[in-house]
């Protein structure tokens, strides 16, 4: 996981970039070292985790989130992360149902506490209703119930659900919803296996 | 004493356990559970044990923590964390309970905070620190929230809160605001309080620490803190450290002038 972060700048650049005031910046300063002397190190979870990248830095400052500088360099990196994101390596969009709704249910993997052996859980059902026959599902994100019998499975479609879980940033920089495919969380199969939960008519998810 | 909770507990679990299957939310049972046992939260068996250890000789000065100064004198205890975090002259810091407590435990008591720090969770000395915390935060119970943050060096730890509250990081780009920051949203069943209204903070922050169900242990608000940031898949946030006393005085200072619920009580 450490190695996964490419980091394009520093916080503490960019918002001095975007903040023009001393008071701002005194702020940052002290914010930078509170936060490095505040954590340390444990298991899988590095200290490289704190280092933002653009979309993590600009997201995180709802003062500087919807200025017009930010929202440029926002732009910017939704395309660079649609350019990023990889077509299923054999064409195939859909896995099993099945075994994504075992991905949806876990919602385990990528804490101090967790290991890289065992396989991570999309953690879907944290946030998305998806399958009517499991009542406990978050609401932060959209109701998924019924996805694939609404929309159907055109090229469209398949697409555009393929791009969301791989990488939701790609159309809104600032979407709560994890980067699936760009932080590693998980595994192509994993992501087509999600796929035919949403979209595969035999799915629970369109019954 | 410890029998009646045990038994009861054990009963309270079980018709937890097989109830949410019938019930469209969590909080329904847990509010159920709460009512049962208004009249004794397990978290009385922390403030007993915290009272005597309060009260006893300890640490290589072979002193008792009777002297110790929580913001409203020397040993006063009632309304103590009410009004914590706050500003320490001797210490020139913002401090909340637990780092207080450390503080005291090295001056009064002699036992160097690194020892507290490089330990563990209801463990040790933590064991102690989180029952004399449980003494502490009942004597608050019911009182209002009084963290007005006027003093510089409380407005300035209130800003770095906000700041380490919007910060998104880690592979799941989660922020404390990710989950806290939406009127009635939930993770799978837990209801999650917005805490950027005075009323969602006032409920967030007042309610902690708790006893909490689950895991059948009594959590202080740096032990929750730190399970948030696990959570949110960010590194493990040091004991005390000022990015605890930050989002805590954050909390606090959006929730002023709600009412303290400690000890709470949680799934």
């Amino acid at each position: 996981m450490n190695t996964l972060y490419v980091r394009y700048c520093t916080t503490a650049v960019l918002l001095t970039c975007l903040s023009l005031s001393a008071q701002a910046q005194t702020v940052d300063a002290k914010f930078e070292a509170m936060l490095s002397s505040g954590f340390r190190a444990q298991g899988i979870a590095g200290l490289d985790r704190l280092k933002q990248d653009p979309i993590q830095a600009l997201c995180s400052d709802p003062d500087v989130r919807n200025t017009p500088t930010a929202q440029k360099v926002l732009i910017e990196e939704q395309t660079k992360a649609m350019a990023a994101i990889k077509p299923p390596s054999d064409g195939k969009y859909l896995g099993s149902w099945k075994a994504g709704e075992a991905v949806a249910q876990s919602g385990r993997g990528a804490t101090w506490s967790d290991t890289t052996k065992a396989p991570n859980g999309g953690g879907c059902y944290n946030c998305h209703q998806i399958s009517k026959q499991e009542i406990s599902y978050g609401n932060i994100g959209p109701s998924l119930t019924g996805y694939g019998k609404t929309r159907g499975t055109s090229e469209a479609i398949l697409t555009y659900t393929w791009n969301r879980i791989n990488n939701s940033k790609a159309y809104n920089a600032c979407s709560n919803m994890p980067r699936m495919a760009h932080f590693n969380l998980l595994t192509e199969q994993q992501i087509k296996d999600v796929m035919a939960l949403l979209l595969d008519p035999e799915s629970p998810v369109n019954k | 004493m410890k029998k009646k909770y045990a038994s009861f507990l054990l009963a309270s679990l079980l018709s937890l356990s097989t109830a949410p299957a019938f019930s469209q939310s969590a909080s329904d049972e847990i509010a159920k559970y709460r009512e049962m046992i208004a009249e004794g939260n397990p978290a009385e068996l922390y403030e007993m044990a915290g009272e005597e250890l309060w009260k006893q000789s300890a640490g290589p000065k072979k002193a008792t923590l009777e002297k110790c100064d929580l913001g409203l004198g020397p040993g006063v205890v009632d309304g103590a964390s009410a009004q914590l975090p706050r500003y320490f002259k001797d210490t020139d810091r913002v401090q909340d309970l637990e780092s207080r407590l450390m503080t005291c435990m090295e001056t009064l008591q002699g036992i160097a905070q690194a020892e507290v720090i490089g330990g563990a969770f209801a463990k040790g000395i933590r064991k102690n620190i989180e029952a004399i915390v449980a003494y502490v935060v009942t004597h608050s119970k019911d009182m209002k929230i009084n963290v007005p943050a006027t003093h510089p060096k409380e407005k300035e730890m209130v800003a770095l809160g906000k700041k380490m509250f919007f910060f998104q990081g880690g592979p799941m780009d989660f922020s404390c605001a990710s989950c806290h920051s939406v009127k009635d949203q939930r993770i799978r069943l837990q209801d999650l309080p917005d805490l950027t209204t005075q009323a969602g903070a006032a409920l967030g922050w007042g309610a902690w620490p708790a006893y909490r169900v689950s895991s059948g242990e009594f959590w202080t608000m740096q032990r929750r803190l730190n399970d948030c940031f696990r959570q949110q898949r960010l590194p493990f946030p040091i004991y005390g450290s000022d990015v605890t006393i930050a989002l805590s005085i954050f909390m606090a200072n959006k929730g002023d002038g709600g009412i303290v619920q400690t000890p709470g009580l949680k799934r």
